[in-house]
């Protein structure tokens, strides 16, 4: 079909009969742990190689407990929007494993830029989960300060944050502390985005400036497949990850259910960047099992067949599968995880509730770092206002 | 003589009607947004316009706001009628360059040989206790451009009507829709009313002691205010603004000489926003007419605040009151 030189037809790229939600991540994927919960190994990617039997037990374990206490964030979140608590809540259900794999790959001194959706990622980076909910209750706008654990504020003007990412990744450039080789002062920075964010001009932007400056960042792409109600064919025609080629930097598609594989990946990703060695786009190919938010009706747009095949893949239970298999863990362990589930939501559930409406008087606070004093007057003119209601009543 | 037919809609299926009978009408009319095919639009608005017209003619969009714009400027250049849906008002500023430096522009620079008949419809306002972004008014960033007609429908008659003029004109025109009322109040629609000319006020409640000027989602707040004030014995007279750029002066300049006292209503900041330009409007065309400074009532010159405070935030019955009282205390 194509003419020679156009390089080849969308049909060869995609296979025949590409579907949005078929099994199409293609060969590429990079997989070490099956649906199944079987190891596989990979030409170019490894995990665990460099630990004991006992360190790999610990870390997967570590990363069950992660996944298990995310979604549990997730679930609780969703409960409580349901319950009037909060006024919208952004689920990340089936992303766990792309989400924790790449948090536990950073190191203390790399520096996240997250969507909204980034809730694994936040727990990672140490960010007490309740602290996530100020901004779907309506009582802040992020309520944690970036500064603290390296995690930035979410960001829902979609695709904004990736060039952040980059001018925070070029900065670090001039600090000195890329390509020293000393693993406790090399950094890097993650910006996350979505497969509809891909489109935005602000993405690819931050695509040219980060290979234009060989900046240190890694592009993390959750191509869960939606964008809302559409589907990845309306972004992109080619596989995203392949994208980064035509910018100048690597692309890398891993199976985003696949904790394992998600993880050493991006900590290839990052390490290439913490050396010196520029970006490089992960796609982390996997799937949104929830609505888009919870007030998103998806059976509008999408077959529920879809979803139950994605079912197969959950990320948590492959890695269940792996340690009972493998006596990597036992009753003892999976019964702790679920009690610290359990403490979680109790946590996310009162300290939600307890979360005060902030004063009407604050919204002018921090409008500028220097308050001007027109804004005093106005403040002041309404705290007047306000008083005579109360001596009203 | 058609029969006539009425039924009750919000105006969230009165602006579907419309653009129904738009498309029906003018095989040139296209939609083109985030999510408006299948999904309908995450409110609703272009709900089942694309089974029924086809891929076509309602566009899923890839995730870009100048992308939209962009290439509406090139449909339109190439004949048709493009009907863009920016899906939140905080979304529409990715688009901004295009509307700005390109839609605003293209008359002027082919010297009226290529006009740009694009809709740019965008929700607006706040009021539906959403996360940030989702609640703005940025309708004085588009009014200030020369180029751009932009108008503000507040109730489902004006919707269905609205809307069909703004895509029959020949300008650009930015289309806000005050969000909060989509699925808030029905009314009765006539279809085969003759409606008023677009870039028209109107008087929506006649009074005769202050006048109060709003448009979009304030007006059922100054109708409100309007209702409590005549329980107290005081008269106002309530102008529905409907068009922002060109501003419709006659009617407000007629009430002001009336009453000589005007309070204006708007979501958006107070700073430079609408209001500014019809205090300085009515100040230079009936200065002996005013009994007092014309007052404003908007946002504070804040980002736009957490949905727990928006309440507060936004100018309600109360803040309306309070300004005509100090109107009056003058
Ligand atoms: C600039 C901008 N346009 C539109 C939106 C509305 N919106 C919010 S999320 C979303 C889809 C995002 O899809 P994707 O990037 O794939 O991320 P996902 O939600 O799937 O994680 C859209 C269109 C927005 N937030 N920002
Ligand atoms: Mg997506």
């Amino acid at each position: 079909m194509t003419q020679p030189g156009f390089g080849p037809d969308l049909a060869e790229v995609f296979g025949p009969a590409h579907e949005a939600t078929s099994d199409s991540a293609g060969l590429s994927l990079v997989q070490l742990l099956t649906p199944e919960g079987e190891r596989v190994e990979h030409p170019d990617f490894s995990f665990g190689d460099d630990l004991s039997d006992a360190e790999l037990a610990e870390t997967v374990r570590g990363f069950f407990r992660d996944m298990t206490l995310t979604r549990r964030i997730d679930v609780e979140a969703t409960a409580l929007q349901r319950h009037g608590e909060l006024g919208i809540w952004a689920q990340l259900l089936g992303q766990e494993a792309a989400q924790v794999g790449a948090g536990r790959a950073l190191k203390p001194q790399d520096y996240v830029f997250p969507t909204y959706r980034e809730h694994g990622v936040a727990w990672c980076k140490g960010v007490d989960p309740l602290k996530l909910l100020g901004l779907f209750r309506g009582v802040d706008q992020g309520g944690w300060d970036p500064r603290e654990n390296n995690f930035g504020l979410y960001t829902i003007v979609i695709g904004a944050q990736t060039l952040h990412a980059t001018g925070y990744a070029m900065g670090m450039q001039r600090d000195g502390v890329v390509g020293t080789g000393d693993p406790d002062r090399d950094a890097a920075v993650i910006a996350h985005f979505g497969d509809g964010a891909s489109s935005q001009g602000d993405v690819n932007e931050s695509f040219i400036f980060a290979a234009s400056y060989n900046a240190p960042v890694v592009f993390f792409c959750q191509n869960n497949q939606w964008a809302i109600s559409e589907p990845i064919e309306r972004q992109s025609r080619i596989p995203l990850y392949q994208r980064a080629l035509g910018f100048g930097f690597p692309g890398v598609r891993v199976d985003g259910n696949d904790v394992l594989a998600s993880y050493a990946v991006t900590k290839a990703a990052l390490q290439r960047a913490r050396e010196g060695q520029g970006p490089t786009l992960v796609e982390a190919y996997t799937y949104r099992m929830g609505a888009h938010t919870t007030t998103d009706d998806p059976t509008r747009y999408r077959l529920s067949d879809d979803v139950e095949r994605w079912k197969l893949k959950d990320p948590i239970a492959r890695v269940e599968a792996y340690l009972k298999r493998n006596g990597m863990a036992d009753q003892e362990f999976f019964d702790a995880v679920s009690a610290e589930a359990e403490d979680l939501g109790h946590h996310l559930r009162e300290g939600c509730k307890a979360l005060p409406d902030p004063q009407p008087l604050s919204v002018f606070d921090h409008v500028y770092a220097e308050m001007t004093d027109e804004l005093v007057t106005q403040r002041d003119g309404f705290a007047a206002y306000l008083e005579s209601f109360e001596g009203a009543h | 003589m058609s029969e006539k037919t009425t039924q009750k809609v919000t105006l969230a299926k009165a602006l579907n009607m419309g653009l129904r009978k738009a498309m029906e009408d003018d095989a040139k009319v296209l939609l083109m947004g985030e999510d408006v095919g299948k999904l309908g639009g995450v409110f609703r608005i272009t709900d089942g316009l694309q089974k029924d017209f086809g891929e076509d003619r309602v566009i899923d969009s890839p995730l870009a706001e100048s992308g939209i714009v962009g290439t509406a400027v090139g449909m339109a250049l190439r004949g048709y009628k493009p009907v863009v849906e920016i899906q939140f008002d905080g979304f529409v500023y990715p688009a901004y360059d295009q509307i700005v430096c390109q839609v605003a522009k293209m008359c002027f620079r082919s010297q009226g040989k290529t006009p740009l008949p694009i809709v740019i419809r965008i929700p607006f306002g706040g009021g539906i206790g959403a996360v940030e972004h989702h609640s703005e008014s940025p309708e004085a960033q588009f009014a200030h451009t020369p180029g751009l007609k932009v108008v503000a429908c507040s109730n489902p008659i004006d919707g269905y009507w609205m809307i069909q003029q703004a895509i029959a004109a020949p300008d650009p025109v930015v289309f806000l829709e005050p969000k909060r009322q989509y699925h808030a109040d029905k009314a009765e629609l006539d279809d085969t009313a003759t409606p008023a000319p677009l870039f028209t006020s109107r008087v929506v409640k006649q009074g005769t002691d202050v006048t109060v000027l709003a448009y979009g989602p304030t007006v059922k707040t100054a109708l409100k205010a309007a209702e409590a004030a005549g329980n107290e014995g005081r008269s106002l007279e309530v102008i529905d603004l409907r068009t922002l750029s060109p501003l419709d002066m006659g009617p407000v300049l007629e009430s002001v000489r009336k009453t000589g006292r005007v309070v204006v209503s708007h979501e958006a900041h107070v700073n430079l926003g609408m209001g500014a330009e019809l205090a300085a409007r009515i100040t230079e065309e009936c200065f002996y007419s005013l009994e007092a400074p014309v007052l404003r009532v908007g946002g504070f010159d804040t980002p736009y605040p957490p949905a727990r405070i928006e309440e507060e935030w936004l100018p309600d019955l109360d803040r309306v009151l309070d300004a005509v009282d100090r109107t009056l205390d003058f």
